[in-house]
């Protein structure tokens, strides 16, 4: 990524501990993410991985302990698509809430064409099936010139032939030197090495400091 | 593709609210009928004696004013934080205090404006004199933007809870009472033919004072309520 020094980490987390009603969900979590990383955080259900994926945001501001520094610009694409039914896929993309960018017409067909909704710019989002709707998020995926991509289960939705294009913007992305890390419950098939961060399985499991040495990069 | 910058952002954003209002123009429509239908019940409840109404028009209308712009204010940030679009917005690298700004403009332009726009109208339904006509519409025209921001800093607060709404009217009913005052007042004095200037400047400041500070208030609010 221009105007960066190399090597430097494009999002630091120190330290981080998380308590939800009275159980300690991770402890001393650290991570330090590189550019060209693909991070995979795994757990069970209840594990904590959209709280730590909001927490790496800047979303949760309160509420756990230790400290997050982000160097770069970061997109995140939460549970909910952020798509406003009674706006066109184009407008969504247009006048996104985001303040990514400002993209023209033809930047924005493209995208959408590259997420299989050639033909669905100008039509009511409520028209739109759930699936199309992710699509449509995801399109600012094709537009985003942000470096750190934090992603909240996005396959949910998505048919087979969706996923496997999505995984290979994934690898894109890392390939251009930026950063993901997302949290599915699938095994990701990408040509790129992909870090793991387990956050245990559940809110019964407890690891302990030892627990993320592989995260301790 | 860079990002936008601030001024262009909001910009973007008061499309995007205006436009979203037109789509459902019940939204638009409710408040209006809300204002027509409890003016239409005043000569039924007071007496039709035009006198009489014409003495009560200026605080009946403006008591109307503010219950229907706290009917609409719960909802400025409602869709947004159900659909996700807030998260978007509060992560978004230009300020939140400015772009929430924004969202409240285009809140007044589709209730407070129109409502001041319409007002002579209900005016004459209750009688309330000619020469007073100009200083209701000015005065709704400040005070109705003050409800609005002061309606933004409740709706940012409560947005995350299930049933917000009588929250919201306990939350924001004592900071709409000065607005309250000032513009019946001064609708009062210019049907009275005392000059209505003072008061409207009094708005005025009211108002200068809520868009200096409730930006602030409705950027805390809101990261708040995203983070519960």
């Amino acid at each position: 990524m221009p105007g960066r020094a190399s090597g430097a980490p494009l999002l630091v987390a120190q330290s981080l501990c998380l308590v939800r009603g009275g159980r300690e969900l991770f402890r001393n979590l650290s991570l330090q993410l590189q550019a060209g990383q693909l991070w995979q955080v795994e757990g069970a259900n209840g594990a904590g991985k959209t709280s730590l994926l909001r927490i790496l945001a800047g979303l949760a501001r309160y509420g756990f302990e230790g400290q997050v520094f982000r160097h770069a610009p970061l997109l995140y694409l939460g549970h909910q698509s952020a798509v406003k039914a009674l706006l066109t896929p184009r407008e969504n993309l247009a006048w996104h809430v985001s303040g990514e960018g400002r993209y023209d017409d033809a930047q924005i067909e493209t995208a959408l064409a590259g997420v299989g909704l050639c033909g669905y710019e100008d039509v009511p989002s409520h028209t739109l099936s759930a699936g199309q709707h992710r699509r449509v998020n995801l399109a600012r995926l094709l537009l985003s010139n942000s470096p750190v991509w934090l992603l909240d289960e996005p396959f949910t939705a998505i048919d087979k032939s969706g996923v496997a294009e999505l995984q290979s913007l994934l690898a894109t992305h890392v390939g251009k030197g930026g950063a993901v890390v997302m949290t599915s419950h699938q095994a990701l098939q990408v040509n790129c090495d992909v870090l793991f961060l387990n956050l245990g399985d559940g809110p019964g499991d407890r690891p302990g400091d030892g627990a993320y040495a592989g995260a301790l990069a | 593709m860079s990002a936008p910058g601030t001024a262009q952002f909001c910009g973007m954003l008061l499309r995007r609210q205006v436009l979203l209002a037109v789509r459902r123009p019940i939204e638009i429509g409710n408040p209006l009928l809300f204002f027509a239908m409890v003016v239409a019940l005043f000569p039924l409840g007071l007496g039709p004696a035009p006198d009489k109404l014409a003495q009560f028009a200026p605080g009946v209308l403006w008591i109307t004013a503010l219950l229907s712009n706290l009917l609409t204010s719960d909802g400025v940030f409602r869709s947004d934080f159900d659909d996700g679009s807030l998260e978007q917005l509060v992560l978004a690298p230009q300020p939140l205090f400015l772009s929430v700004l924004a969202y409240i403009g285009a809140h007044w332009l589709t209730t407070g404006l129109l409502l001041a726009v319409l007002s002579p109208v209900f005016a004459l339904m209750l009688n309330l004199p000619l020469a007073a006509l100009g200083t209701l519409v000015v005065s709704l025209l400040l005070g109705t933007a003050v409800l609005s921001l002061i309606g933004g800093i409740g709706a940012a607060l409560t947005v995350g809870l299930k049933r917000g709404g009588m929250l919201i009217s306990l939350l924001i009913l004592p900071l709409y009472i000065p607005v309250l005052i000032f513009g019946s007042a001064a609708v009062q004095a210019a049907s009275s033919g005392v000059p209505a200037g003072p008061y409207l400047a009094l708005l005025g400041a009211l108002l200068c004072l809520a868009i200096a500070l409730a930006p602030l208030a409705m950027a805390a609010g809101l990261r708040i309520s995203i983070d519960a």
